[in-house]
């Protein structure tokens, strides 16, 4: 009973526990960061951005941004678990295989990245800092649904302008406890159970909805979402490279490894008669 | 719309050792980023000729095809196999037929001629510019990848396992960087009497 009430329950916005004046000053946390930037001294400073940065309507844009990802997260009776793939590509080259797309911004508080990798990594951080002030100023750690909400706001106002960010927060905290929530660069903030993010974020979903239940014990989850971005990295062209892999619970999150997807493919493959559309022997 | 040659993805690189030739290619087809097969081999055997054809999937089979088509023809009209540097040239005019409408492949020729006994490799350009190397050619969308690694490993007068090696290393690294091309690799070492064709378990991510 008590996994399907923790199944079925969203963290509730109203018991946050937060006055107005505390939502207030949670709202006056972001410095005016517009400001911040150096924008490009043209008239359409947004549109200009767009169409020099996004390379998904125009692949020959002059600004390559690093792309390509596999990312996932879920909920089940144990907690969260979050596991990425680690390549980085510009274009069709694979800048790195050894990314870090986890970023943990503390104890209890894990963000993933994909999409612009620098713009991840610049607001994750600056994330980071948000939540390490309002531990600060409040005497007590953030929410996650706060923390999600600082980031979704910050993006929101940079909308238009070519940020390009896919991410999730997961954490566990007294309040809600284990609470995921999906941001993404239009503005998007969702909260709920599971979410795969990224180019191969199909071939994830693929593997992890035909294998999820929210009864999951702790070693098959694990398992899951390793198999899930396994799946993704045979299939995703620009997704590979390394699985990184975290568990949060109750009292923060554990690291169950950065490993190389390489050996994982071919003891699933050899051990398990999986991926038997992979060719071992000639003819 | 991205370019026909980087569609599918793929990558092939012939190399000249002493008294022998090398061979190699990556088993990928993909439609941009979907990988849809990893049993895709770009090598194709004419009698003593091997082509290796990179670009857009359907022109490779195309052409593929037809070339052994075109060598038919000739082996039964000259009553002997088809040379290394016939070829070429019968390749080089076939892609220039289609000058103004071109198959969109860069293709790739290593063998032995039996008459001289000497190793050959060449390249082309999609319209059939012919590129005669004295150690190696490289096409595909992991070429400037295996630009470097080439440059890096190939050195003069290789024995044939020791340019399977350096072959197979040029190949597996370079298609480590390369997005659109790698998941497993054929390789072929052509000796005046002997081929061996081996297969690579190569990254499949």
């Amino acid at each position: 009973m008590d996994s399907l009430v923790a199944q079925y329950s969203r963290p509730a916005f109203s018991n946050e526990g937060y006055q107005e004046q505390e939502q207030q000053e949670l709202a006056d946390v972001a410095p005016p960061l517009s400001l911040k930037f150096a924008l490009p001294p043209v008239a359409q400073q947004a549109a200009w951005l767009r169409a020099m940065t996004d390379d998904h309507s125009n692949p020959e844009v002059p600004i390559k941004i690093a792309h390509g990802t596999t990312t996932l997260a879920f909920r089940f009776q144990g907690g969260i678990i979050v596991a990425t793939d680690s390549r980085a590509t510009a274009g069709n080259w694979i800048a790195s295989q050894t990314v870090k797309k986890v970023i943990e911004i503390n104890s209890c508080l894990l963000g993933t990245m994909a999409g612009g990798a620098a713009d991840c990594q610049y607001w994750l951080a600056y994330l980071g800092m948000q939540c390490r002030l309002h531990e600060l100023r409040h005497k007590k750690r953030i929410s996650v649904a706060a923390a999600s909400k600082i980031l979704a706001n910050l993006v929101y106002s940079y909308k238009g302008m070519g940020l390009s960010m896919g991410t999730m927060c997961a954490g566990v905290t007294p309040q809600e406890g284990p609470a995921l929530y999906y941001i993404d660069s239009d503005g998007t903030r969702l909260s709920g159970n599971l979410f795969c993010v990224g180019s191969g974020q199909t071939f994830a979903y693929g593997v992890l909805d035909a294998e999820y239940s929210y009864d999951l014990s702790e070693e098959d989850a694990l398992e899951l979402g390793r198999r899930s971005i396994l799946a993704a990295t045979h299939r995703d062209a620009f997704s590979g490279g390394y699985i990184n892999l975290y568990h949060v619970k109750e009292d923060g999150w554990v690291k169950h490894g950065f490993n190389d997807t390489n050996p994982i493919f071919w003891k699933t493959k050899l051990e398990k008669g999986e991926f038997s559309n992979v060719t071992a022997d000639l003819e | 719309m991205s370019s026909p040659f980087s569609i599918n993805g793929g990558a092939c690189v012939a190399m000249v050792g002493k008294d022998c030739v090398a061979i190699a290619c990556d088993l990928r087809l993909g439609l941009q980023a979907l990988t849809v097969s990893n049993n895709f081999p770009k090598i194709f055997n004419y009698g003593d000729v091997y082509l290796g054809l990179t670009g857009l999937a359907t022109d490779v089979s195309t052409v593929a095809e037809t070339m052994r088509y075109k060598v038919n023809m000739y082996r039964l009209r000259e009553e002997r196999q088809i040379s290394p540097q016939t070829m070429a040239n019968l390749v080089s005019s076939s892609l220039y037929e289609r000058r103004f409408g071109p198959w969109f492949v860069s293709p790739v020729i290593a063998g032995i001629n039996h008459t001289t006994g000497k190793p050959f490799i060449c390249g082309f350009d999609s319209i059939g510019c012919i590129d005669f190397a004295k150690d190696f050619i490289v096409s595909g969308t992991a070429s400037d990848q295996l630009f470097g690694t080439c440059e890096g490993l190939w050195e003069p007068d290789l024995g044939p396992e020791d340019l399977f090696e350096t072959v197979s290393q040029a190949l597996l690294n370079a298609v480590d960087r390369d997005a659109l091309s790698g998941w497993g690799a054929h390789v072929y070492i052509i000796e005046k009497d002997k081929v061996t064709k081996r297969l690579l378990k190569g990254r499949q991510d």
